[in-house]
């Protein structure tokens, strides 16, 4: 007995980020929505990306804290004994988090008055879907339809997903610690992971095909990282292509920047070489989409190029960031409703969440000169500021980056303990078209890390206090 | 990828240089085959440069108003694919072409340099006002932003008064209660604004020219008064007759003429003088130049051979000559090699004018405003149209009583236009 279609004027598939804030936006705007999801709301960064991955970060910040103290005689005065990690009540407060986060999103969707559909969708045409769902085939017709379907982690064809070699998903539910843990792929993702791991307690190496690790960042942001990376005992080598697995699965085969073959034994091996956009298996072929690259290629306003079709998030392409998503998801739900909106925003911060973190908002000095600007730059060190230092975490500077002629402030990066919280007050300055001498004269409460963004202007304003 | 360098086409005529007056393209703007990179000027003629591909422009030769020599590099524009491969078809006739592939080794010399600077407009101490160029993002708050969007206005149309240039909420509402960018407030206040504004192309060239007439011609202006009463009886009679698609009469064909007949008989002022030779050249023809406004500025296009037409023939030309002039669409030949010039104001005439001499020639006529005046004819006051001509000669080589002959010559033609026609 087939299912009575859904008629409706806004069909988001795909609840993640960019899919649930859409729906949740365009409910309060009165616009008849329904969305539909294949696995969990909350998507990716919910599920198995952002939440979860930085509840382990903290978990495993925590440990190394107390193994820290009890390991040497710690500079505060404290001492511990013996400390111990169960990983499996780790992962059961993590997965509590999610589960909360979950109902949440849900939660809201529903207050929104959004119907939410739970099954894998198919694209009949552009205007309609079937969903595959528990009690069977629901068609969905709809005036608009955003395509918020997400990406996920590339597959190494020499070292397929299972056994021994995991994805970040597997990595964030592992019931205990691996002894010895090869990270491939020296990214963000790689390096946040096998951060934690390390501090957990196990025996990190991260080989990098490249001959950086954290190619996207500049060498003067990564090396505090470096240097972190290399006092928690992590190995890494760079200029180094994973080859294989060995016969029996107990080591990884690499091969060297200079040919050789070597043999690094392991007992779990992560690859995180990167995510791909989710676009296969919902009949996108149905629909002939303009692609751009692996990517859907997408206007101002997050149209296809079929009308009435929109998209949101990763499966648009880089940077393929939650936040990104859910601007987007915000702005194509007003536009839904009738307002005029496009994408008009001056830059999308971006976190790392290594030990330190690293925050990028905007241009940096490479990427302004690249552009064509004239410019100056200030960078204030953490080793200058009074709250790092009480912090014991003094690697680390905040860099501003502004027009030389205007000083209008163009960029602002960061790497430092916790200054993943700066990425507001930098992603504002540029919104707000700040210049240096606006950043300058707003008090920054002392004593804290914010305070090296005003000196960072000032420096480069040629009168820093500080320094 | 592929590059090419499209250098200064030669403009014919053995000019060796052209003046650059206008960009149609800027770095980073993508040009389509044959879209009009720039304009470049000569002696007289402006000549559009057409792009010979289709890509990026990467860099530009020269600023407006920059002399350049021809084949010097004046674009680079990047191609998608194999530049090579474009070359024979797109090439205009005109334009020359280099093609460098990036990987050439030759690219180190003639890679562009690195983008030009995007250099803001600078605060000047007069003014505050900072015109943002349209590549780049306006700088507002996102708040701006968004009611710009609301209120589907383009932000780059909108001038700032904030740091840097920064639009604020002040600015859009100016705007939008105008329509038009403004940083005054209402009511009465003080300008202190400056604009500064570069002499180039034709400007430049009327300037040098109006220079090197006043500086190397002692002028003598001589005014005096036509009764053109009968003139435009006259006038009035033959364009009645025409149909309404049909040219009809002004003065000017008029005053043409009349000139044919008295330089005929003086043709001392029909002439140029080149006074770095030292010789006056008397010319046969009478090519009469007319000083005509344009949107550009003032040109003289020229009416050939004004002997060897009659009337109507001298009419259709002006009006062809003054339209071509106009619109821009004048031939070289067309704007010059006049032998004397006529300058006429039209209904601004005024009263009486000092006309500079068109050099190297040694004469000039111009026509004043026709006014109805009473003249007393002996027992009463009658009405006449009278128009004033203010004629300016090269008193090296045109005496005080040759220039007043000339002029009682035409006079005498003009108050009794009948003479015009008879053949003598």
């Amino acid at each position: 007995m087939p299912m009575k279609e859904i008629v409706c004027k806004l069909l988001v598939i795909g609840a993640g980020p960019g899919g649930y804030i859409c729906a949740i936006r365009a409910g309060q705007l009165g616009v008849d929505t329904v969305i539909v999801e294949a696995v969990k709301a909350g998507g990716t960064c919910l599920n198995i990306g952002c939440i979860p991955s930085k509840a382990l970060i903290h978990a495993a910040e925590e440990f190394e804290r107390v193994i820290h103290m009890a390991g040497a005689r710690s500079p505060l005065g404290i001492s511990v004994e013996a400390p111990k990690l169960d990983l499996a009540q780790t992962v059961v407060w993590k997965d509590g988090i999610v589960g909360r986060l979950n109902s949440g999103v849900l939660g809201l969707l529903r207050k929104a008055k959004v119907k939410i559909v739970h099954g894998k969708a198919t694209f009949r045409d552009g205007k309609t879907v079937e969903v595959e769902t528990e009690t069977g085939t629901q068609v969905i017709r709809a005036e608009t339809v955003v395509i918020a379907t997400g990406s996920e982690p590339v597959e190494l064809p020499s070292l397929p997903f299972g056994g021994p070699v995991i994805s970040s998903t597997e990595a964030l539910s592992l019931k205990a610690v691996p002894k010895k843990l090869i990270v491939v792929g020296g990214g963000y993702i790689g390096l946040e992971l096998g951060t934690a791991f390390a501090k957990l307690g196990a025996q990190v190496t991260v080989v990098e095909a490249t001959p950086q690790i954290l190619p996207q960042y500049d060498a003067e942001l990564v090396r505090p990282v470096a240097k972190r990376l290399g006092e928690l005992g992590i190995h890494v080598l760079t200029g180094v292509k994973a080859k294989g697995l060995s016969d029996e699965g107990l080591a990884l085969l690499i091969e060297t920047a200079n040919g050789e073959e070597q043999r690094l034994p392991a007992d779990k091996i992560l690859v995180t070489v990167g995510r791909k956009p989710r676009t296969e298996g919902w009949g996108l072929e149905e629909l002939d989409l303009d692609r751009a690259g692996r990517f859907l290629r997408i206007d101002e306003r997050c149209r296809t190029s079929m009308r009435g079709v929109h998209a949101i998030g990763d499966i648009t392409g880089e940077p393929m960031l939650a936040h990104r998503a859910m601007t987007q998801g915000e702005m194509v739900a007003e536009i839904v409703a009738g307002k005029k909106r496009v994408w008009d925003k001056r830059c999308i911060p971006a976190v790392c969440f290594t030990d330190p973190e690293i925050v990028t908002a905007g241009f940096s000095p490479d990427e302004a000169r690249a552009q064509g600007f004239e410019i100056r730059v200030g960078l204030f060190p953490f080793t200058a500021n009074g709250r790092a230092m009480t912090m014991l975490s003094e690697d680390g500077f905040v860099r501003v980056v502004a027009r030389a002629d205007t000083n209008l402030v163009l960029g602002v990066q960061a790497v430092g303990a916790g200054v993943s919280e700066l990425s507001s007050a930098f992603a504002l300055a540029i919104e707000m078209g700040a210049r240096l001498e606006d950043i300058a004269a707003t008090i920054h409460a002392h004593p804290t890390r914010s305070e090296g963004f005003q000196e960072a202007a000032l420096k480069a304003l040629g009168h820093a206090l500080h320094i | 990828m592929g590059e090419f360098t499209i250098k200064m086409p030669d403009v014919g005529e053995g000019v060796a240089e052209a003046e650059l007056v206008e960009w149609h393209v800027k770095p980073g703007d993508p040009v389509r085959e044959d879209m009009v990179l720039a304009a470049v000027m000569t002696d007289k003629a402006t000549v559009e440069i057409p792009s010979p591909v289709t890509g990026t422009v990467l860099w530009l030769g020269a600023e407006i108003g920059d002399t350049v020599a021809v084949k010097a590099p004046l674009v680079r524009i990047e191609v998608a694919g194999e530049g090579g491969e474009l070359t024979a078809t797109a090439m205009p006739e005109t334009v020359t072409i280099e093609t460098v592939e990036e990987q050439a080794p030759v690219t180190k010399v003639e890679s562009p340099p690195p983008p030009e600077s995007k250099k803001a407009v600078k605060a000047a101490p007069v003014a505050r006002v900072e015109v943002q160029t349209p590549a780049e993002k306006p700088i507002a708050s996102p708040a701006v932003r968004l009611r710009a969007q609301e209120s589907g206005i383009d932000l780059r149309q909108v001038a700032g008064t904030g740091p840097a240039g920064r639009i604020t909420h002040d600015d859009l509402d100016q705007f939008l209660t105008r329509g038009t960018p403004s940083i005054m407030p209402a009511g009465l206040a003080k300008k202190t604004a400056v604009e500064e504004i570069k002499v180039t192309g034709l400007r430049r060239r009327i300037s040098e020219k109006m220079v090197l007439s006043t500086s190397r011609i002692p002028h003598i202006t001589y005014v005096e008064e036509i009764d053109v009463t009968d003139l435009e009886d006259l006038r009035a009679t033959m364009n009645g007759s025409r149909k309404p698609n049909q040219t009809k009469l002004t003065i000017l064909p008029f005053l043409m003429r009349a000139l044919v007949k008295t330089v005929a008989e003086q043709p001392g002022v029909n002439a140029t003088f080149d006074d770095d030779a030292g010789i006056i050249t008397r010319h046969g023809a009478v090519h009469i130049g007319i000083a005509t406004q344009t949107p550009a500025g003032l040109t003289v296009p020229v009416v050939r051979h004004a002997e060897a037409r009659g009337i109507w023939d001298c009419a259709a030309e002006l009006i062809r000559l003054a339209e071509a002039a106009r619109t821009g669409s004048a031939l070289r030949e067309e704007l010059s090699g006049s032998t004397i010039t006529i300058t006429s104001l039209g209904a601004m005439g005024g009263i009486a004018t000092t006309p500079i001499i068109n050099h190297p020639e040694v004469a000039i006529v111009g026509v004043n405003k026709i006014m109805t005046r009473p003249v007393w004819d002996g027992s009463q006051f009658i009405p006449r149209k009278i128009m004033n001509l203010s004629s300016s000669f090269d008193h090296r080589v045109v005496d005080g009583w040759d220039a007043a002959t000339f002029v009682q010559r035409i006079k005498t033609l003009l108050e009794t236009p009948a003479l015009i026609f008879i053949e003598s």
